[in-house]
Parts: structure tokens; sequence; C-alpha cells
């Protein structure tokens, strides 16, 4: 077997990765492996490679794809999983992580091209859905999920959708809120102007035209568009609390009742415009606080980590069954890339069990047979079969996920700025109120009512209750940018006031791609062959590294094999003696280097050198552990301790790195903290972490790809920005000061309107000038300057 | 200048009709999805025809 495989650049044409060899070739064009290989083949026989002209390299790796979609012929599940079916045709809405350009738009809809029971296929770009709509008698959901697989778009499914959560329709409306209150603003505002420039004595009788038909437009957006803000502000002073709400329904009320006797008795203009323009900008705030991402879930539950189905032996037949029908006493059978969805022992099959998304820990898990294996871990390797000793519901990573701690609510400790203002803010502005009520009473009751409904119009806290959502949401689309995902925009601020950030390791620091090997043996040729073939007879995890590392070679047999536990392994083979081990082991001395796992090579008593297993840590840890100055930083593992040594590099202190933490020591942990005062940012990535990332102040999960499963969390981070999170932090704190500023900026104006409000003089053309004015000023404000600082911190 | 009566009564029954045609196309999902007939009006038409239902 010839070893120097030539590295071409020739890279794959279906997903543009490297090509490792020159067996795929088809059409003169090169690809990585046999999977991507297949979809052009199954393209080019359905005359569909413009596929390829759209973009270079559309396609996702095919690389490992080891399928099985028998579940979806059982009727229950189907039924679970389709939208809508009759005697002809089913509609189907899939969600597919794997869309992301042109090319799979174009390809996605054309799928009737291939098959010609598919009749309408469309795309959802943003929310990577495709709803698709078939004749279920030609084609069956198990084949139209194959197919979908077979040209690289494989659905994700799981019982626990977001697509169905997703497509419910929202109670409340916004949009046709603004539509109605947008109608009315216009049509105040042209009726509206006559009077800014002053009508004639003989006009006089279209200004009350104008007057009564303002009355009827402000109807609809006093009752229908401003529902929500009386609604709100009811509740909250039944649970006693002054919310921003409250002095928004109250001006709202007060300019309706003002505007309506000015008209009907005074037979003056009224305050119409000023009213249906705050309730437009108000709820245009109120929408655009309300991003969403719909191709992210932040709720998601243990359901959605586990398949669907599993396949269970009974009688020798293997049958799909439904998790939830899944049983103690069942057999099932679990294979390579698998999770184990239930607690369960292992009957047959040589198990090496992947727990890193549980526990933390990086290398595989060997179990022998008769041992419990518990779920969630991921088998690597030959298919194991096992009986299920527990439902799935009871299972032990089940019930860690349903502690208390785990399921516990959102928490309400923590108040916005906005909220710890608006009750100060309500009160100074009915002391106001009242206060020039009583000032002019004794003198002139009619203009102490003027002045006090004045005041109540004229500090309506609109540019207040704007500038939250304006700088939240342009905060929350620069760090979308920069692929960080906050659940809401609450969090901004919560992550202002953060002073601790504690850390996962496995999977948060170190990557994904788990350990590198680094070779610093200069073997030859056929040493690396003694040594592939002495590491191939042990299943230590290092072994299984070392020939992986290795690659696939002819094995040669051996001769004598000893494994001295916890050392390595002994071994004559060809005549050679090969020790392949630790230091103790190899070389007779204890190590004093603990920096990384090394492996050292004897052969016929040469040291020929060793192998060094390190775990990669992300991009930029460096940088971010420099936060050590302004922040406590922690580090949790469930990891043995054997990277102490190195991770000191960069947490300074041995003190604030512990090991061996299982997920409930994690989560106290987080609460030691917090009873302290601390205010802690979790950064994780597993299950292991999701009792900690719920009990922190924010968790953040960390993840490769976001449409991985991660657990529930307040924001998602993205690996390749996790050097950024320094900037993530100083961002969110100016985010906090510019609406603090402009908080300042809305007082000034509140207090230049009051300023005339008191004196009871305040005419509606000024109010009709400062609201928009004061709500222009906060937009613009808040927009360019959360832009500027984002390029000042480099995050655009 | 009566004619101010009639000509307010016009723009607001065509604002209306308006309101009522955005409260149609919102009801009917026509906005559900504001992204991908931007992209989809990019690709090549070629093999389009049999598509639209």
């Amino acid at each position: 077997m010839t070893e120097n495989t030539v590295i071409s650049k020739t890279t794959c044409y279906h997903c543009g990765d490297d090509c490792v060899n020159e067996q795929y070739i088809i059409d003169e064009k090169h690809f990585c492996c046999h999977g991507c290989k297949s979809v052009y083949e199954v393209l080019s026989a359905n005359q569909l490679c413009s596929y390829y002209s759209y973009n270079d390299h559309p396609g996702a790796t095919q690389a490992s794809t080891d399928k099985r979609f028998d579940y979806l012929n059982e009727p229950g599940i189907i039924s679970e999983l389709i939208d809508y079916t009759d005697e002809h045709v089913t509609t189907v809405t899939f969600y597919i992580p794997n869309i992301h350009c042109s090319s799979c738009l174009w390809l996605l809809e054309q799928l009737n091209k291939i098959n010609q029971a598919v009749h309408y296929c469309r795309v959802d770009f943003l929310k990577k859905q495709l709803n698709i709509r078939f004749d279920h008698h030609k084609l069956s959901l198990k084949q139209l999920v194959e197919l979908l697989t077979n040209i690289g778009y494989e659905p994700l499914i799981s019982l626990q959708d977001i697509i169905k959560k997703q497509n419910t329709p929202t109670g409340d409306k916004l949009v046709q809120k603004i539509a109605v209150a947008g109608f009315c603003f216009g049509n105040v505002m042209l009726l509206s102007f006559p009077d800014y420039f002053g009508l004639s004595s003989y006009e006089q009788t279209f200004g009350h035209f104008f007057g009564y038909l303002n009355i009827l437009f402000t109807i609809p957006v006093v009752l229908y568009s401003s529902r929500d803000y009386f609604v709100s502000a009811w509740q909250n002073l039944r649970n006693k609390v002054l919310n921003i709400d409250f002095p928004l329904a109250l001006g709202i009320a007060v300019l309706f009742i003002r505007s309506v006797t000015e008209v009907l008795v005074n037979h003056d203009p009224g305050f119409s415009d000023t009213l249906c323009g705050l309730v437009f900008f108000l709820l245009i705030g109120k929408l655009v606080q309300k991003k969403t991402y719909y191709h992210i879930s932040f709720e998601r539950d243990y359901r959605s980590f586990f398949p669907v189905a599993v396949h269970i032996i009974d009688n020798e037949v293997e049958t799909p069954v439904s998790l939830s029908k899944l049983e103690t006493g069942h057999r099932i059978i679990i294979r390579h890339n698998e999770i184990i969805p239930a607690d369960a022992i292992l009957l047959k099959g040589e198990a090496m069990v992947d727990f890193s998304f549980v526990t933390g820990e990086a290398l595989p898990v060997q179990k022998t047979l008769g041992e419990i294996i518990y779920a969630g871990g991921r088998q690597t390797g030959e298919a194991i079969e096992m009986e299920v000793i527990k439902p799935v519901s009871q299972s032990y990573l089940t019930q860690l996920w349903n502690n208390e701690a785990f399921t516990r609510q959102q928490r309400d400790t923590s108040q916005t700025f906005n909220e710890k203002i608006s009750k100060y803010f309500t009160v100074v502005l009915l002391i106001i109120a009242f206060g020039s009520l009583f000032f002019w009473m004794p003198t002139d009751l009619k203009r102490g009512l003027a002045a006090f409904t004045a005041v109540l119009i004229v500090a309506c806290p609109c540019a207040l209750a704007l500038s939250t959502p304006f700088t939240m949401a342009a905060a929350l689309s620069i760090f979308d940018k920069n692929q960080f995902y906050l659940k809401n925009t609450r969090v901004v601020e919560q992550m202002a006031a953060i002073d601790t950030i504690v850390m996962d390791k496995t999977g948060t620091i170190t990557t994904g791609e788990g350990n590198t090997v680094k070779d610093n043996a200069a073997l030859t040729e056929y040493e690396k062959q003694l040594v592939y073939s002495v590491c191939v007879n042990s299943i230590h995890p290092l072994s299984r590294m070392m020939c992986r590392y290795l690659g696939p070679r002819e094995k040669q047999s051996v001769e004598k094999y000893e494994e001295v536990a916890g050392q390595g392994i002994l071994a004559t083979i060809d005549n050679h003696k090969v020790a392949i081990g630790n230091e103790l082991l190899v070389l007779g001395k204890r190590s004093d280097s603990r920096n990384a796992t090394k492996v050292l090579i004897l052969i016929d008593d040469v040291y020929c050198g060793y192998f060094e297993f390190a775990h990669q840590y992300r991009n930029g840890l460096d940088k971010v552990t420099t936060l050590l100055k302004k922040y406590k930083l922690f580090l949790l593992s469930g990891d043995r301790d054997y990277e102490q040594q190195e991770l000191l590099r960069f947490f300074k202190d041995p003190g604030a790195m512990q090991f061996d933490q299982s997920p409930q020591a994690k989560l106290d942990f987080i609460s030691d903290l917090q009873q302290n005062r601390q205010k802690v940012m979790m950064i994780g990535d597993g299950l292991n972490d999701s009792g900690a990332l719920k009990q922190s102040d924010i968790g953040v999960a960390v993840t490769d790809n976001v449409n991985n499963f991660t657990p529930g969390s307040d924001a998602i981070l993205d690996g390749r920005s996790f050097n950024k999170l320094p900037a993530f932090l100083q961002f969110s704190k100016d985010a906090v000061k510019v609406i603090h500023i402009s908080f300042l900026i809305s007082l000034s104006y509140n207090l230049f309107g009051l300023s005339y409000a008191v004196t009871g003089k305040l005419s509606p053309l000024i109010a009709a000038i400062l609201m928009p004015l004061s709500t222009a000023t906060i937009i613009a404000f808040t927009t360019f300057s959360t832009h500027f600082i984002a390029k000042k911190r480099k995050l655009l | 200048m009566s004619i101010i009566y009639f000509l307010i009564g016009c723009s607001v029954t065509l604002a209306l009709i308006f309101l009522g045609a955005f409260f149609w196309a919102q009801r009917s999902g026509q906005n559900d999805d504001l992204y991908t007939p931007s992209m989809r009006i990019l690709l090549d038409d070629e093999q389009f025809e049999e598509e639209e239902k």
C-alpha cells in the first residue's frame, strides 16, 4: 500500500471539501466521497445540473450518511409529522438545516423533475423549511425523505418539532394593529394640516367637519390598536406594579377624552394627530422588539436530542418503534453513530460509547456485556443489542432534565432599566400633573384641568418606551451578524450586568473535532505498520486514536501481546519487541510534564519518539481569558484533570478550575456564586451543562453548527465567534449606555413640553410637533450610535 | 368648496379599500415569507413553467 498519497489541491465539485483520493471521478469532476458523487449522479440523471451553476460547491459534504428511515412507515409516526392528508394528496413541512444558498432553493423546488408524485414544493429560506404536497399513493413519506436525503438535503425529523410551533399564528395580530394605526394616522394628519396653517372664518365649517372625522378615525386606534396597553396597564395595576404601560395608557386615554371634548364642546381641533402618531410609533417599537430567529430554537428539550424511533428486535424481526412506545424489556439495536435513548443493559456487541455531550468526557467509554449504559451516549463502532431497563421518561438523563432547577421558569429577578425607571417616572408624572391641577384649581378650574391633561399628554413616555426596543433591536442584529444569537432583547441588558463567567471545557473551549495528534516520532513506514498492528488489538481510546491517525494499513500478526492497565502495551511482532505507552512503561520513569497525554514508542529497545494527544482549544481562547482582568473566570469540566497544566496558561489560578464535575455539581457551583450576589454567565455546550445554563443569569450555548441540538439557553454562540466574546460583553455595556443617554434625551424633551403644559396653554400644534420630533430623535440616535459603537468594537 | 366633502369621501373610501386589501393579504399568508421570493426571482425560469400551481 502506498503511503504517499498525493495531496492534490482538487476540491469536491459538490461540497468544496478537499479531495483526499482520486477514487471518485465522474464526467471529469472530482468528488471527495461516494455520497457527494451519488448526489451528482442523481442530479445529472435528471438534468438538474444547473444546481452547480448558481453557486460554486453548493452542496454539503455527504461523507457520512448512514441513515435508516424505516420508522417512517409507521402510521403513528407519519400522522405526527404530516400537516394534512386526504385520499389523493399529503402535505408535509420539513425542516432542512442544509438550506443555505440559491442553489438549494432552486433544486428543492424542482423535486417533481426527479419524482412526478411531488405536486408542489415551496422553500421558506429563512425558516429553512420545505413545504411539499405529494401523492402518497405513488410516493410514501419514507421514499420522499430518502429522495431528499439522496440529493443531499436530509430533513431533520424530530417529534418535538419547532416547525409546528412556529407555524401556529401568534395571537396578538401586531401587524394588523399597526396597519390600522398607520391608516388612521395618515388620514388624521391629512385632515389636521389645514388647521396647522390656520382656517379663515368662512372655512370654519370645514374645521368642524375635519374635527368630527378625526374623532371617527381615532376610535379604532384607541379601541383596537392600543388595546394591549390598557390591558397590560390594568393587569399590572392589579398586581401592584407600575410599569411603563401605565403612563402610556393614561396618556392615550387622556388624549382621547380631551380631543373628544375639545371637538364636541369647544369646536377646537383636538389632539387626534398626536394620539394616532403616538400609538403608531409605539406599536412599531413593539414590532422591532419582537425579532425572532426562525431557524434557531432556544427551547428544546431532551426529546429533540433523541431520535424519533428506535429499532427493536422481536422474534428475530427488527421493527421500528416510536420512542414513546419503548418499554422496559424491549431489546433494542443501536448502530454506529446512533444515540442510546433509554437506560439499557448491553447484551451483544462491543460498545464504545461517546458520552461527551452528556458528561463532558472527551474520550469514548468502553462498556462490557451486562453493564448498564445510560441514555444519551452515542455508540461508535459496531451495532450493539441492548435490553431497556427503564422507559425513556425515567432514564437518568431525562430525570436530570426534569430536575426542578432545570425546568424552573424564566427568572424574574432581573429588571430591565426601563422597568426600573418607569416606576419613578410614573410617580413623578402624577405628582406634577396633580400639582398643576391643584395650583390652578382655586383660580381657574378649567385651566387647571387643561394643565392636568396637558401634562399627562406631553409627558407620555413615548420616546422612553422606544429607546430600549430600538437600541436592543440594533444591538441584536449586530450580534446576529457576528453569529451570536440572543433569545430576546432582555438578554443584552442582562449581559451588561455580568461580573462572573463560568466555562465548560469539552466542546466549549475545545473544538468539537476533539483531539489532535502531534507526531513527534520519526517512524519509518515499516515501523508505523508495526505500531498500527499492535494498537489495533487494543480498545483503549488512545490506541484507537493512534490507529485512526496511522490510517488503515495491513495488519501483521502479533506473536506476544500484553496490555498493562493504565500504562500501555508490550508486544512482540515480526521478531521485534515493541513497547507503546506512557513514560513509566517505556522509559521506566514517572512523567514530569503533564501538559498533554503522550504515547511513547520503543522498538527493540530504541526510543523512537512519541505521539502527543492535545486537545485543540478554540481560536481566541487566549483573548477570552484576558477577561480575567475585569471578570471572575471559572472553568468547570466533567472531564478528568489531565489538562490542568495546559489550561493554567489561560486561567492562571488553579483554584478557578474544577474538574470531575457532575451536572448537579455544576449547577450548585453556579448557585453558590449567585448566593454571593454575583451575576453569572455560563458558557457550555452539552446536556451536562444544561442545568448550569438554566441556573445562571445568562446561559450561552456554544455550538459549531447552529442547527445542531443545543441545550436550552438564553443565547447561542457559533464556535467561530468565540474569540469575539470580550467584544460582545463590552458592546452590551455600550448598548446599555446608549439607552441611558437616550433616556436623558427623551427626558429633556419632556421637560421642555412640561414647561408649556403646566401653564395649561399647550396648543395641539406644539404637541403634534414635539411628539414625532422626540420619537425621530430617539430612533435616529439609538440606531446610529449603536452602529457606531459596533464599528468601534470591530463587530461590523 | 363643498366639493371637498366629496373628495374626502373618495380618498377615505380608497384608503379603506387599501386597508382591506392589506388585511386580506395578511390573512392569506402573502406576507409570511418575505425573503425567499427575492431569491427565487434571480433563478433562471427555463424550467419553471410547470412549477406554479
